[in-house]
């Protein structure tokens, strides 16, 4: 495309409604390459709702997104838009990796085959090539002495590991994380924020979407807090949550501040 | 603190509750246990040495092995296969395919087996004394534009296939299929929609997703009832004389009865070998269970020990002694 914007996402005037609750109000988001953005906000604000929307967990009802260029969901052919085919759709995603909130492994694959299952089946590379790629992912997420062991058998921060690690053996250009550590046990979030925040370090695209305040504060590049499905104000987080401007975002980070020492 | 360790409460011994109505239970059961092994023994009708005879007559061991176990097999792989095809259509979201998979389910839901079996038999020979595959309407086509050929390319006389073994085994399966389709259904629905997102996120197709991630987890719910339905399949084989198929255990079973007059050893042949199926049916059961549930607990052992718990439970007598 010739007008392609330089944002790895674009996203512009994005509305979503749920039987005519509207979640999303225009959000309008940019992301760099190698950009790491925290999502704040209090829950029902959108944020996870907009998380889902850029790759099509959920379909949008206005505006448009772009992910490295490629318009989200349609194609624009002779002034009409067009949805994408299911394949078309689920080719779009191969680029975009995702971590949930209650992690999702397969259950009935051990971790190494959780890590294999998308590369083989999906992009049909050789598996030995895999297996080396997955073994040295599993290393990556310090969990190398785990590849045989399935999921019910590993702790909730194992778990979160081993899905980050699913989504890396995509090579996906963005990684979308869902509040991947508000279902785990306090004592296990470290562990799932180090390997995140080492993925920053590496220049991975992120978008975050999460309650942990000091990891939005030590590795995003920006924090967009977002109230109401709309954004309320972003920028670095030392000023948005250090000196934040609204009154919304206040009062919102003032109840986290009293969570955290509650 | 050794001496303060000595006053802290240790390993526990503690007795059983006692259940003595397990003993009386077992004393009442023992008794009628040997009223009817007596009544075997002292009642010549039972005549189980002629039974077993009948067992290991050839005509019965075909009746088991053609009707009984193929019947069964080939029933219940046309069934499984095509239930879960038709499950996986009431869950589409086309809205015809939904739609035809419900009246499928719907028909032969409501047809008893042994009316379904006697119509595929016997009525359809007489309405379709042939069976044509080729252009729809090839006949009424090639009479219009002219042509010397009925456009059929593959032409079945149906009377002489409708008394096979196997046309009874595509009637217990489109039967079985209605039953399976549910079964099938209930074990998709049971899977956690976060695995279909996630398989999704990762770039699968739905017919990948469905295949490589969702069917799997469902076969955990769809095995246990499937061992039903094949149970029960072992049995309505009995109904294959409908079509009719000779070659089936009860029937030449009890057709033996009726030349040698000998009726009762005979149903127990028939009887017996039914349990035998079964009981072998059972086992297999359990080992796909096991397949089907590895990765669900902890423990990769922990529905073998459900198992031998169950099993073992009886040792639960003993425990009032001790």
């Amino acid at each position: 495309m010739s007008d392609r914007h330089p944002a790895l996402v674009h996203a512009v005037n994005v509305t979503k409604a749920f039987h005519g609750n509207e979640v999303l109000k225009g959000i309008d988001m940019d992301v760099d390459k190698s950009e790491v953005v925290c999502l704040l906000g209090p829950s029902g604000s959108g944020k996870t709702t907009f998380l889902r929307c850029i790759n099509q967990l959920e379909s949008i009802d206005g505006g448009r997104i772009w992910v490295d260029g490629e318009l989200m969901g349609y194609s624009d052919r002779d002034g009409h838009l067009h949805h994408l085919t299911d394949k078309q759709i689920a080719a779009q995603r191969r680029e975009i990796g995702m971590v949930f909130q209650r992690w999702n492994l397969f259950p009935h694959m051990t971790a190494l085959e959780n890590i294999m299952e998308a590369p083989i089946q999906v992009n049909g590379e050789k598996k030995s090539e895999v297996k080396a790629r997955a073994l040295e992912l599993l290393e990556q997420v310090g969990l190398k002495d785990k590849p045989s062991a399935y999921p019910a058998q590993l702790s909730g921060g194992q778990q979160q590991r081993v899905a980050i690690a699913r989504a890396l053996a995509m090579k996906p250009k963005l990684m979308l994380f869902d509040e991947p550590t508000s279902a785990l046990d306090p004592e296990l979030v470290g562990e799932v924020l180090k390997v995140m925040r080492q993925l920053a370090q590496d220049g991975m695209t992120m978008i975050v979407v999460t309650h942990e305040m000091s990891f939005a504060r030590e590795v995003a590049d920006r924090v967009v807090f977002m109230d109401g499905g709309v954004v309320v104000e972003q920028g670095p987080p030392s000023e948005v949550i250090t000196n934040p401007q609204h009154e919304r975002t206040r009062t919102f980070l003032r109840r986290m501040r009293q969570e955290e020492h509650a | 603190m050794t001496d303060a360790s000595q006053d802290r409460p240790g390993a526990i011994h503690a007795r059983p509750v006692p259940h003595p109505w397990r003993w009386v239970a077992l004393a009442l059961i023992a008794v009628i246990v040997a009223m009817v092994v007596s009544s075997f023994v002292t009642n010549p009708r039972w005549d189980f040495p002629f039974a077993l005879q009948v067992m290991n007559f050839n005509p019965v061991l075909n009746g088991l092995v053609r009707g009984t176990i193929l019947g069964t097999l080939g029933a219940m792989v046309l069934g499984v296969g095509l239930g879960v095809v038709v499950g996986i259509m009431r869950l589409s979201t086309n809205p015809v395919l939904r739609g035809v998979a419900f009246v499928y389910t719907w028909f032969f839901r409501a047809i008893p087996r042994y009316v379904l079996l006697v119509i595929l038999g016997t009525g359809l020979g007489y309405l379709y004394s042939k069976f044509d595959i080729g252009v729809p309407f090839g006949q009424q086509l090639s009479h219009l534009f002219g042509l010397s050929s009925d456009l059929t390319f593959f032409s079945l006389d149906v009377n002489q296939f409708s008394s096979t073994l196997l046309m009874g085994i595509i009637g217990l399966g489109l039967s079985e299929a209605a039953y399976m389709a549910e079964i099938a259904r209930a074990g998709i629905l049971s899977v956690d929609q976060g695995q279909v997102e996630a398989a999704q996120a990762l770039g699968m197709s739905s017919a990948k997703t469905m295949r490589r991630v969702v069917l799997p987890q469902a076969m955990r719910v769809i095995v246990p009832p499937t061992g039903n339905e094949t149970i029960a399949m072992v049995k309505d084989t009995s109904l294959l004389i409908a079509i009719p198929v000779n070659a089936e255990l009860f029937y030449q079973a009890s057709t033996i009865g009726s030349r040698t007059l000998k009726i009762m050893p005979t149903y127990v042949a028939a009887t017996a070998w039914y349990l035998i199926v079964c009981s072998v049916l059972m086992v297999g059961q359990y080992y796909l269970e096991r397949r089907f549930g590895r990765g669900f607990g902890t423990g990769s052992t922990a529905k073998q020990g459900a198992l031998r718990a169950r099993l073992l439970s009886f040792q639960g007598l003993g425990g009032g002694g001790k």
